[in-house]
């Protein structure tokens, strides 16, 4: 018999205890394990697995931006050909220690950040954010994507990099986690406000950048490119998430998750006591404050790896530090309070580094319990952005996702199977 | 039994005119809505458990 509350704690500490590095930058197909193991064409993708059949509109489009920028295909209608014909082999980023917000989809060119478990050692990978507007995680993919995305690759990639690894050699690599926690304190949630956690990750990077790079033109350019985007830090925080969580995978008799994702179709999740089993429902209907524009049947199902930052216990989480976000996602300040207040009940304990002001600065609910989500019936909340449902239309909205309860069921079930005698 | 206040609370609120938040079953809006009461349908209905499972992880919870 398990002695379930023991094997919570335990799983609880290893994640409270990681401490994430950025530890260097490299092209994903050199650096993320498995990313050219299959000799084919491979593009990584949010949430669980899925065919290219049955996938949403914006992770088709981000497939047929991925397909151009990698040089596979000519056109959009190119790359739908070559998948059709089953020429691109797709596997979730999770399957290779990484993670990717919206479409999620990494392609072997994309230079990914590379972070480290200081504390167990294990790694994990993410790319750069684009910024918002037409981008190819939107499942937008026209010229200025790619063009972008090529931009990133050539221009801000080595800019950044070089600044990295003088971090990297003068002071071990930038803390993650203690701008999170910072960023906790001024006014962002990490999941749809990283307005000072990117500038805090700026502040700490700029010095490197300058002495790293006598080319000044790229320099400004990457500079004012990673100003000008509030979510740059996003994709950093989230590989922060991954490699913390990863840690603490595979507690024997432990029901905390440590996967939530979404590919547009499908909601899955992991959990540490249950090996490596997907367990998936499907993907929320998101009910989000829409862009001018746009109406309810524009919005995809939910969509994106991001989910990892409530699974790390910030993000909806949460939504009690940020007040300044409930007029981008809806509600009141108070609202944002309910929602945090409300984590608690389906969480293992608090964060000893990641605290609320608003509530005396106690620490966030995090690890979430899937006995104490089936036993409550309350299910993960999140503050997210939304797709359109049409491939190439990018994003119509953002607010407040509750998480279907199905794949938590369907998890509880196997747990119980497993550990009860 | 109803105090002096309530009642007279309960004939304000009927002179007034009720305006009804209907959860779960449509038949009432329905019935509300012929009668052209103001009322709002509220999508909602109770979360089905699975006293079963419950049961285990109560189970679990206690070994």
């Amino acid at each position: 018999m398990v002695d379930l509350q023991s094997a919570n704690r335990q799983a609880l500490q290893i994640l409270l205890d990681g401490r994430p590095f950025l530890v260097g930058m490299g092209t994903a197909r050199d650096v993320i394990p498995g990313m050219c193991e299959f000799g084919k064409k491979i593009l990584l993708h949010a949430g669980p697995p899925i065919t290219w059949e049955r996938m949403s509109g914006p992770m088709r489009g981000a497939v047929m931006a991925a397909c151009q920028y990698e040089g596979w295909a000519a056109t959009a209608d190119d790359a739908v050909k070559l998948a059709e014909e089953g020429a691109i082999v797709f596997d979730p980023c999770h399957h290779h220690h990484a993670v990717g917000p919206m479409a999620g989809v990494t392609s072997p060119s994309m230079p990914v950040f590379i972070l480290e478990n200081k504390t167990f050692g294990n790694r994990s990978y993410v790319n750069m954010n684009e910024g918002l507007g037409q981008v190819l995680r939107m499942g937008a993919y026209g010229e200025e994507v790619i063009t972008r995305l090529r931009w990133m690759e050539e221009t801000l990639y080595p800019v950044l990099r070089a600044g990295i690894e003088k971090a990297v050699r003068e002071q071990n690599g930038i803390d993650v986690k203690s701008i999170i926690a910072q960023g906790l304190h001024m006014g962002d949630e990490m999941h749809n406000r990283n307005k000072a956690g990117t500038s805090l990750f700026l502040r700490a990077v700029i010095p490197y950048m300058i002495e790293a790079n006598a080319d000044k033109t790229a320099l400004i350019e990457s500079i004012r490119f990673i100003d000008k985007n509030d979510h740059f830090f996003l994709n950093i925080a989230m590989a922060a998430a991954k490699c913390s969580l990863e840690a603490a995978h595979d507690v024997e008799g432990s029901s905390m998750v440590t996967i939530m994702c979404r590919n547009g179709t499908d909601f899955g999740i992991k959990v540490s006591g249950l090996y490596d089993k997907w367990f998936v429902g499907p993907a929320a209907q998101p009910d989000v404050l829409l862009f001018p524009g746009f109406t309810k049947d524009d919005v995809n199902r939910d969509i994106g790896d991001s989910a990892i930052m409530e699974t790390y216990g910030i993000g909806g989480f949460a939504l009690a530090a940020a007040p300044a976000i409930v007029q981008f996602v809806g509600g009141t300040p108070q609202d944002a309070a309910n929602y945090s207040l409300e984590m608690y009940e389906i969480t293992i304990g608090e964060n000893s580094i990641y605290s609320l002001p608003a509530f005396n600065f106690r620490g966030s609910p995090t690890g979430i319990d899937i006995v104490k989500v089936v036993e409550t019936g309350i299910t993960p909340v999140l503050d997210t952005g939304a797709a359109h449902k049409i491939a190439g239309k990018g994003q119509v909205g953002t607010g407040i996702v509750r998480m279907p309860s199905e794949a938590f069921e369907m998890a509880a079930e196997a747990f119980v199977e497993k550990y009860l005698d | 039994m109803q105090t002096a206040d309530e009642k007279r609370n309960f004939a304000s609120l009927l002179k007034s005119g009720a305006n009804v938040i209907n959860f779960g079953m449509a038949g009432f809006y329905d019935d509300l809505k012929k009668q052209e009461i103001p009322v709002v349908q509220m999508d909602w209905t109770p979360k089905t458990v699975n006293s079963n499972l419950l049961a285990k992880l109560k189970m679990l919870k206690k070994s």
